[in-house]
């Protein structure tokens, strides 16, 4: 079997969002819309301040309460563990979105600009707009259709860039690394193999799959 | 873990956007149409066909909301794909049955029938609760405490109705059922505190506390316990009017005032350097 997670190593990432960009950039979303995005959380009081960049986005569950709510089965799980939304499927209730507790879901009513209304479109919105997309559930993907593509061509996700997804493939600290938890030689599991890591809401029993290092193993 | 209960934007739970009044339109109609019609029916009230038409008529009317509140509206078929999992498509499923048993009850006056649409009414009622608290990215929803919380609120706006309807009876019921509704959520925000709620959930809960309580639930039992003793049915139906609109007024409270979201915590923070590991942090946590 093949199971993809993403793991966020929080000693390294910098908080410069470039996933997000690439996030943005990769999967066109509108204004507003950040399937994938870096928090920026300073805990603690003076003198003891921490400042922490937690990268989050949708988790691809387990056992995803948004699939379990989703009236009209849009929502999928692959078996490779990726949890889609079939667009053409998805009556855009937002049932999944209230049933996330990873805020990991968008639905935008209106095609948008980034400049608004006004201003007119860029080129590239125009060209990429996709009406699909308004009034329905959108989320990351885990750039399923990269890593489909990459396995035709018989690459290795999380080790090919091809098949990688963009947020992953764009890191500069090498803080997001992505491939088969299954698989115990790929680099996602010896990095959970040799280092202490926890997962968000755990306690929710949804199976999040992004864990977060945070230190060497004992 | 470390609960904070500072705010940090973007972190701590903030208010969901998703579901709003017309979500919340969907849990009133469909609460109190059923209410409506199981009282109608366990207590014999007549005419039917008054009592069906307007329990049906706010079912359908919460229907509506729903459908005007979803993006694809023209898709709308699409509800009824996830019977297996889903309460939303059990709910729309039930909704059939329940229209052709009190239409049935509408058009031949028949008592059998209405007894039957007010239990299917019932279940229809409960898929609400449960549509409610498998919305797991919401902490003030998906509490198991809500759940009786949201059948009693249905059956009570249903009576409540039913005093405007038919002034002077069930006012025992309704008596036991704003006590019931009181006591139910009394237990219910005990527990959501108890067991962890956000800040901003707490804080509306206890904004709008007192108000429900006496307008909800002090001045309706006076004035239906009054109506009792002076046989006024104007007092009747004020009481039924605070007990229903008060239910109202409190999902709408719940569905778009109180509903924040789970926001996101720390896992541990992270190792920097020489430094050490912090516990984990969940910012803007009662």
């Amino acid at each position: 079997m093949t199971k993809y997670v993403l793991v966020a190593d929080l000693r390294r990432c910098v908080g410069c969002q470039t996933c997000t960009a690439a996030c943005k950039n990769s999967n066109a979303t509108a204004p507003g819309i950040q399937w994938r995005k870096v928090l920026d959380v300073e805990t603690g009081t003076y003198p003891d301040v921490r400042r922490t960049f937690l990268p989050v986005g949708c988790m691809h569950c387990d056992d995803p309460p948004c699939m379990t709510v989703c009236p009209s089965t849009a929502t999928k799980k692959r078996d490779d563990g990726i949890v889609i939304i079939d667009y053409d499927l998805c009556i855009g209730c937002a049932y999944c979105a209230v049933a996330c507790p990873y805020q990991a879901r968008f639905k935008i009513k209106d095609r948008l600009s980034a400049y608004g209304a006004d201003a007119g479109e860029m080129t590239h919105e125009a060209a990429r707009f996709d009406p699909a997309l308004i009034g329905v559930a959108q989320k990351c993907t885990f750039c399923a259709d990269r890593i489909d593509e990459g396995l035709a061509q018989g690459l290795v996700p999380g080790k090919d860039w091809q098949a990688t997804p963009a947020c992953v493939n764009s890191c500069i600290s090498s803080a997001l690394q992505f491939g088969d938890l299954d698989d115990k030689d790929s680099a996602v599991s010896r990095l959970l193999a040799e280092n202490q890591s926890s997962r968000m809401h755990e306690e929710l029993g949804t199976g999040p799959n992004i864990y977060y290092i945070w230190d060497d193993a004992p | 873990m470390t609960s904070d209960l500072r705010e940090i934007k973007g972190v701590s739970p903030w208010l969901q956007t998703n579901w709003d009044a017309r979500a919340a339109g969907n849990f009133i109609g469909g609460g109190t149409g059923a209410g409506l019609l199981a009282a109608a029916a366990f207590h014999g009230l007549a005419p039917i066909s008054l009592f069906s038409f307007v329990g049906l008529a706010f079912i359908g009317l919460g229907l509506l909301c729903v459908w005007l509140e979803i993006g694809r509206p023209w898709r709308a078929i699409n509800v009824f794909f996830h019977p297996q999992t889903s309460w939303m498509t059990r709910e729309g499923l039930v909704a059939i049955p329940l229209f052709a048993l009190g239409g049935f009850a509408l058009l031949f006056d028949s008592r059998l029938a209405m007894m039957a649409a007010a239990l299917v009414g019932l279940f229809y009622l409960y898929c609400q609760a449960r549509i409610v608290s498998a919305s797991k990215g919401i902490p003030a929803w998906r509490h198991p405490a809500l759940i009786p919380v949201m059948l009693v609120m249905g059956l009570a706006e249903g009576v409540g109705v039913s005093l405007l309807l038919a002034p002077g009876q069930l006012a025992l019921p309704a008596l036991i059922l704003l006590g019931v509704r009181y006591g139910l959520w009394r237990r219910y925000l005990s527990r959501l505190q108890a067991d962890g709620a956000p800040v901003g959930t707490i804080k509306v809960f206890a904004a709008s506390h007192k108000p429900y309580l006496i307008l909800g639930h002090i001045l309706p039992a006076l004035l239906i316990g009054g109506a009792g003793f002076s046989e006024s049915s104007w007092l009747s139906m004020l009481g039924g009017l605070l007990m229903t609109t008060s239910g109202w007024w409190v999902k709408l409270i719940l569905i778009t005032k109180a509903a924040y979201n789970q926001g996101f915590l720390v896992p541990r923070v992270p190792v920097r350097g020489q430094g050490k590991p912090g516990a984990p942090v969940k910012p803007g946590w009662v």
